[in-house]
């Protein structure tokens, strides 16, 4: 019994299996051909839908549609203890979380290591680009600082999570109000009923912009069925300072590699897509 | 002879060139050029460059006598441990020369959990679904004894040429010896644990040459030792 | 501007490789790269476990990055956080496309790295050491993958960055490579940089490790050759 059961199982899997590599050769094929299979430039991002402020209880939030992929991002602030060694900051924190309906492939479960990939991105291109004046935030030092919490949930999965994901996070930042801080005697407390008028301290709109490789070609905002068929993938995050567009993370994924040139022409290509990006988040 | 081809033999390593002949065992081709696959000796026969890899698990391949624990019987056939990430079976009808029905008999009268085989490979699919035949003379089950394990890159060194080494080990150390190519070692005899040490060595210096000597000078030595040793403890007990 | 440890701007630190340190794991290594160390032990290729993780057509690797409690200046919790299984994640992506993986279907090849002392970098001492003992293991590997890191400190273009280096410096980006095939298998990056500038830090990053590829390839034949 036990014997027959396994092969039965191992046959699915093999039709799986046999089902994705059809896609994946079908990719390749046409992409070799100079297209893609919805018919989008090679360089050309689908189209984007932004939200803000649909989670009302949320201190900040913002829905995104790239394609069919959907994320939500949601702020949420406290007060607590700063990080040891940045005693006179407000503390950042970003969580995501692959949720089950989102795709077959999403497990519930503890966090994978491509949903823990996906935190730590968004998290490097909004804290490294310093957007978020983090001193403004401190409320005592070494004691008391604001804690600003992004989660974002996946809903919907077809391909390109990370700037689905950054463009929420960002968006959600954005539009974050600040909550009311009271003092009782030496204690400091948070009213979390109470969102005031003031904007979170952001100077800067980071972005990530993905790029895969399939074959030579290079491709912008890959759909999952591109994803499959990647070779590597290149993510750059980027902000304008200045009119100036510059670069403040970067975060190569896939099982192949890129050679130089390839690594300088999605360089030039983050540019201008981050440019792309960015005036979507003109709230 | 085979001392002075060892040292014609070039180290090499994953990624060294090896020239623009054909890519046989442990090479690979890319854009014309033949490169090393493995750590191991490069030699080149004819035009077709290859390399004995000096590390590595077992690959299976037909035609190999290896060195089996069954793991389990299932329906009309045995699974076979052969020291290798794939699974070897042991069809009934490979195993024994009469008919039997498996449906009324013990298949463990004939090989039972634990036993310990020499076996021949007779086929090896794509997908590494290893079959075994118990059929050759040369097959048997071996019992009692002990097993040593090594690399199985270095099992033609502990053979030797013409089985040269083995049996000179066999010979210094009283004891019966089989090896599989699969890199198990079986050994059994009264100096057992000598002929043991001896494998060892072999297998952590077999890149060397001059090696037969030094194993034969090291048995010799021990084999006098343990008997000088042996004598004066009879001594005290006349 | 001189570097907190007086090196210059494309100054290595020490190096120390060697191949072959473990008796129980297949394959293994020692990286040493200045004050950060790691161990490497490769098992395989082995049945896997669970069994349903195997794939039909080639084996599965699976790569694990730890760091020792011990390894940093204040005591590590042990166990992964998420940045360890982010970096064991892009470790394995940084691995996978020299390694024959088409030759062992249905079985698990299992890279474990140990960073015993960290001191800015240990992910490419990691990616050194584990490099070395696929080889050691006997896995058909298509070249060596060297790693290093370079970046921007105190306003320079400098390589290797090291220790304080990491914390007090303004951008960390260390990289992979594939030297035959000239691909930059582990690329990331963070701080603030414009485009010319990391065009330099990854060129510079690339001479790193073709240095670091010669060396490791010294040790390799180290443990193989005998002093006759």
């Amino acid at each position: 019994m036990k014997f027959k059961k396994r092969l039965y199982v191992k046959n699915m899997r093999k039709l799986g299996d046999c089902m994705i590599s059809i896609d994946k050769d079908l990719i390749k094929n046409i992409v070799s051909n100079g297209k893609r299979l919805d018919n989008r430039e090679f360089n050309q991002y689908r189209d984007i839908i932004i939200e803000t402020n649909i989670i009302p209880q949320a201190e900040g939030s913002a829905r995104v549609k790239l394609g069919d992929t959907e994320v939500i991002a949601g702020v949420k602030l406290d007060i607590g203890e700063p990080f040891p060694d940045t005693g006179d900051e407000g503390m950042l924190m970003v969580g995501a979380e692959f949720v089950p309906l989102a795709s077959e492939e999403f497990e519930p479960g503890p966090p994978n290591e491509s949903s823990i990939e996906l935190a730590r991105v968004v998290d490097r291109a909004i804290r490294e680009s310093k957007c978020i004046d983090l001193k403004k935030l401190c409320i005592k030092e070494n004691e008391k600082v604001w804690c600003i919490f992004v989660d974002i949930d996946v809903l919907d999965h077809d391909g390109n999570l990370i700037d689905a994901a950054t463009l929420a996070a960002t968006a959600a930042l954005l539009n974050t109000k600040m909550l009311k801080l009271e003092k009782d005697g030496e204690n400091y407390k948070v009213n979390y009923e109470q969102k005031t008028d003031e904007p979170l301290p952001m100077t800067k709109k980071p972005v990530n912009t993905t790029f895969v490789k399939i074959g030579d070609a290079i491709l912008a905002d890959p759909s999952v069925q591109e994803e499959d068929a990647m070779d590597a993938r290149l993510t750059v995050g980027t902000f304008e300072e200045d009119g100036e567009t510059k670069f403040c993370s970067m975060q190569k994924g896939g099982n192949d590699g890129f050679t130089l040139e390839e690594i300088e022409k999605i360089l030039d290509l983050a540019e201008e897509k981050g440019k792309e990006l960015r005036k979507l988040l003109n709230f | 002879m085979e001392e002075n081809k060892e040292i014609k033999r070039k180290l090499v390593i994953p990624g060294d060139f090896l020239g623009t002949g054909r890519p046989g065992h442990g090479t690979f081709l890319e854009e014309g050029k033949v490169y090393a696959k493995v750590i191991g000796l490069a030699d080149e026969k004819n035009g077709t460059h290859f390399v004995i890899p000096l590390s590595g698990v077992y690959d299976p391949k037909r035609g190999d006598g290896v060195i089996g624990r069954i793991e389990d019987i299932v329906f009309s056939k045995w699974i076979v441990d052969i020291n290798s990430p794939y699974i070897a079976t042991l069809p009934l009808n490979e195993a024994v020369e009469e008919f039997i029905d498996f449906t009324k008999t013990d298949l463990t009268k004939y090989f039972d959990y634990g036993d310990l085989i020499f076996a021949e490979i007779t086929s090896v699919t794509k997908t590494k679904m290893v079959q075994l035949s118990m059929k050759s003379s040369r097959c048997r089950k071996l019992r009692g004894g002990r097993i040593v394990k090594v690399t199985p890159a270095k099992v033609p060194r502990i053979i030797g040429k013409n089985g040269s080494m083995v049996e000179m080990i066999k010979e210094l150390t009283g004891t019966q010896i089989v090896v599989g190519q699969n890199g198990v070692v079986w050994i059994k005899g009264e100096k057992e644990y000598l002929a043991t040490e001896a494998i060892m060595l072999i297998e952590q210096k077999s890149h060397i040459s001059g090696l037969t000597d030094q194993i034969k000078q090291m048995l010799e030595k021990s084999v006098k030792n343990k008997e000088t040793v042996k004598k004066s403890i009879g001594d005290d007990y006349e | 501007m001189s570097r907190i440890d007086g090196r210059k701007f494309d100054e290595l630190r020490e190096i120390e490789a060697k191949v072959g340190i473990l008796k129980n794991a297949n394959g293994s290594a020692y990286f040493r790269l200045g004050d950060s160390i790691a161990i490497a032990g490769v098992f395989g290729p082995r049945t896997v476990h669970p069994k349903h993780m195997e794939k039909a057509e080639c084996a599965i690797l699976r790569t694990e990055y730890r760091m020792s409690p011990f390894s940093t200046v204040t005591r590590t919790r042990p166990g992964p956080g998420r940045r360890e299984r982010e970096i064991s994640l892009v470790t394995r992506e940084a691995l996978s496309s020299v390694l024959f993986l088409e030759e062992f279907p249905k079985t698990a090849i299992d890279v474990h790295i140990e960073v015993l002392q960290a001191s800015a970098s240990t992910r490419c001492v990691g990616i050194n050491a584990a490099s070395l003992a696929l080889a050691d293991a006997g896995i058909p590997m298509r070249d060596l993958i060297a790693s290093c890191s370079a970046g921007i400190v105190n306003r320079e273009i400098v390589l290797d960055i090291a220790g304080k280096e990491d914390t007090e410096g303004e951008v960390d980006l260390p990289i992979a490579y594939y030297p035959r095939q000239k691909k930059v298998t582990l690329l990331q990056m963070d701080g603030i940089a414009t485009k010319t500038e990391i065009k330099e830090i990854i060129k510079l990053a690339i001479k790193g490790a073709l240095k670091i590829y010669e060396v490791q390839k010294e040790a390799l034949r180290k443990k193989y050759e005998e002093v006759r």
